[in-house]
């Protein structure tokens, strides 16, 4: 996060004597802080009688979440609760992070596309989510778009391949038998492609000549999972949910099943942000200088490569920063997750298991330490990888 | 930082609320309350029946009016109450951090409540139990046969806990999709998000007026559960629980001897001694308590006695339409299990 010169040097400066006398003050007042508010909280609990203590963890939890990505029922304790927020908050987010950088890409350099239209068609994505309150959005996309699909009994289903109807979404369910051997396959590919690319790489530095990597990449990965498939007698099967009937009552059982909750909040999510990666990704291309592009087009670059090898990767220095802050910005918004029920940690931990067990103290700090640690993950890996990317100067 | 957490904030800034506020040895909430002028009182954020607002703000409900009866015993107006609509998640902290003197919203009196979260269940003005509400096109005629079912729930409840024994005990399976607050849960059966709502009966009658078409959906038979519902209040002052409880018992004990707030008035010149001294004409209920000696007359008068007020807000002639002869919610002398200790 921080570069370790930068740091000693701030270091050395902030230990003259002069300055170390407010800070030892300011540090002094923290703690002093700290203290307070810790001991009052202690005083004020042990007046009302309030047990404190988080042996509240072990035990059963009593209640049941809708949707989770591990085993759990009531039978589980609070501290597997906790978990299945936590899961439900990652996934959503990072599924969010994934959508909304991809869309805000396309959507960043369409906005700069000579084509009219497109570009306009873009401006007007990016003013109208940006500038409409998330929770408004969650609430269209889950009480108007989703509330409206119609009934169980009369599902859409489409090529038996994905069935929705106004309880979620259903795909089928990938069964593998003897999935080792595709696994080896992908291993193999994968030590292929890093060979091509380090090859490719040695090609253009000795040899000015470039090999078509993407595609030999795609070609391999191909190629090496089903001839060892084949070898290995991998076999797949699509599961797809079954329609059920007890008396008037349909409902679809097994596949994999996206509630509603859901979705809602994925599409939200990744719309809203996405607007703002558009405009980051804009603000990175248009800060590369004119001139770049006009030397690469005299090198003999066409536009997708000087896109590609010349724009984006300077432009990446500008974007990554700001696009750390949506990252975050996405993450904390999942706690919005409450308003129509999805069970992320916010609405599982700091609601139910909260009012269930009226630890407030306890889960409210354990909360927060989560969406801090999260949240400091994200920007650290950000951090390290623009400090990877940028330039070497010398 | 910039943090966008709506409902977070809400249990941050009891938390702070929590953390800052100093310790006041608790003195008296009837004092407290006093001196603000008026009840803090927490309600539903509408069950019809036990407390709802209409559209021109006014609250009704035989909850709402266990505050006015608090608000009449010790103000002697019955009007001097401001509602706090709760949600199920949020009452109790918001009760334990002192936003509001007294919780009246169709709350559970179980004993983790009681005894883990530092608070005091008064008494009991409603009896329940909890059912299930299904769409009649279901064809579904007792909770046994909800199998592989989405059963709609409001968090922070008993009712989600009942759930899931009920469907554990009689091995069938079903997904509980949990809502904050009862309008969702109910709004998502409505539209087919689940198959089944579940609460206390009592909310059932309640919600279904709420539904599109309440005549579409049948309460299916089974009552799975104890729902005893009462006011609260914190647990560190005896006074205030004792002021809360009376008030209570002082409508059940009215309408035993036959007080109602029409014939109160002429009731005063009667030889009866648990009358006189219901009135407070005899002996001293109000000293005890710390009132004045009309406290009782006040409820009685402003509020009614506990016939009344089933009567007018949850009885047979109401939308909600829950006759009271044969539930327990009828007085002991008449087969239900209403009994209030002696006023004396
Ligand atoms: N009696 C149960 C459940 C009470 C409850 O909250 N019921 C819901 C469903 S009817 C309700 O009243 N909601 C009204 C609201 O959310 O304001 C308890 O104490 O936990």
């Amino acid at each position: 996060m921080f570069r370790i010169d930068e740091i000693k040097n701030s270091l050395k400066k902030n230990l003259q004597l002069g300055n170390l006398v407010p800070q030892f003050l300011l540090l002094f007042v923290l703690f002093f802080i700290v203290y307070y508010f810790t001991s009052n909280a202690q005083t004020n609990m042990a007046a009302r009688n309030i047990s404190s203590g988080f042996g509240f963890l072990q035990t059963n939890s009593g209640f049941d979440v809708q949707f989770s990505l591990i085993d759990y029922d009531g039978s589980y304790s609070f501290g597997r609760a906790y978990l299945v927020g936590l899961l439900n908050t990652l996934l959503v987010s990072s599924f969010g992070i994934v959508f909304a950088t991809i869309l805000g890409f396309l959507v960043g350099v369409a906005r700069l596309s000579n084509n009219f239209l497109l570009s306009k068609l873009s401006q007007l994505y990016v003013e109208i989510l940006r500038n409409l309150p998330l929770i408004l959005q969650i609430f269209f996309w889950y009480f108007v778009v989703l509330r409206n699909l119609p009934s169980t009994e009369n599902s859409f289903i489409f090529l038996d391949f994905l069935i929705v109807n106004v309880q979620g979404a259903y795909f089928p369910k990938f069964i593998f038998t003897n999935f080792n051997a595709i696994f080896y396959g992908l291993v193999c590919a994968l030590l292929t492609i890093f060979f091509a690319q380090y090859y490719s790489k040695k090609l253009i530095y000795e040899r000015g000549k470039s090999l078509p990597i993407f595609k030999i990449s795609i070609l391999c990965l191909i190629l090496f999972t089903t001839i060892f498939s084949l070898i290995g007698n991998t076999d797949l099967q699509l599961q797809q949910a079954e329609l059920i009937q007890n008396f008037g009552i349909f409902n679809y059982v097994g596949g994999v099943k996206l509630v509603p909750e859901f979705l809602a909040l994925l599409f939200a999510l990744s719309l809203y942000t996405s607007t703002f990666i558009a405009e980051n990704v804009r603000a990175g291309i248009l800060s590369v200088g004119k001139g770049q592009k006009e030397a690469s087009k005299s090198l003999g670059f066409n536009n997708s490569q000087s896109l590609k090898l010349i724009i984006i990767p300077q432009a990446l220095r500008v974007i990554i920063p700001p696009t750390t802050n949506q990252y975050l910005n996405l993450l904390k918004n999942s706690s919005l997750a409450a308003g129509i029920g999805y069970p992320d940690l916010a609405s599982v931990f700091a609601g139910t298991a909260l009012s269930q067990t009226g630890k407030a103290i306890e889960i409210i700090f354990i909360v927060m330490l989560t969406y801090l640690s999260i949240s400091l993950i994200i920007s650290a890996f950000l951090n390290w990888y623009n400090h990877k990317i940028a330039f070497i100067e010398k | 930082m910039k943090i966008n957490i709506l409902k977070f904030l809400g249990s941050l800034a009891l938390f702070l609320a929590f953390v800052t506020s100093s310790v006041t040895a608790n003195a008296g909430t009837k004092d407290d309350v006093i001196k603000k002028g008026s009840l803090d009182c927490g309600v539903s954020q509408g069950v019809p029946g036990f407390s709802n607002a209409d559209a021109s703000g006014k609250w009704t409900g035989i909850d709402v009016d266990m505050c006015r009866a608090v608000a009449a015993a010790v103000f002697g107006d019955a009007n001097k109450v401001k509602y706090q609509p709760l949600s199920a998640k949020d009452r109790f902290e918001v009760l334990k951090s002192g936003q509001i003197d007294m919780l009246a919203r169709n709350t559970t009196w179980t004993l983790s409540r009681d005894a883990g979260l530092a608070l005091e269940f008064v008494g009991t003005n409603f009896y329940d139990g909890q059912g299930f509400i299904v769409r009649k096109a279901a064809k579904i005629d007792s909770a046994k046969k909800l199998n592989n079912v989405k059963v709609c729930v409001e968090t922070g409840t008993t009712t989600e806990l009942n759930l899931r024994d009920y469907f554990k005990a009689n091995n069938l399976k079903y997904e509980a999709v949990s809502f904050t607050k009862a309008d969702e849960a109910v709004a998502a059966y409505d539209a087919g998000r689940c198959d089944v709502y579940t609460t206390d009966k009592s909310g059932l009658a309640a919600q279904r007026t709420k539904m599109k078409n309440p005549a579409d959906h049948t309460v299916l038979p089974e009552t799975i559960s104890k729902e005893p519902l009462g006011p609260v209040v914190r647990g560190d002052d005896q006074n205030w629980k004792d002021i809360a409880a009376w008030s209570l018992y002082v409508m059940i004990e009215a309408e035993e001897l036959g007080v109602s707030s029409k014939n109160i008035d002429s009731m005063k010149s009667t030889d009866n001694p648990n009358i006189k001294r219901l009135l407070g004409l005899e002996g001293d209920t109000g000293k005890s308590l710390g009132l004045t000696p009309e406290w009782s007359y006040n409820i009685i008068k402003q509020v009614g006695n506990y016939g009344e007020v089933y009567e007018a807000n949850v009885g047979a002639k109401t939308p909600i339409g829950l006759a009271r002869d044969g539930s327990p919610n009828q007085l002991w002398t008449k087969g239900g299990i209403l009994y209030a200790p002696p006023v004396r």
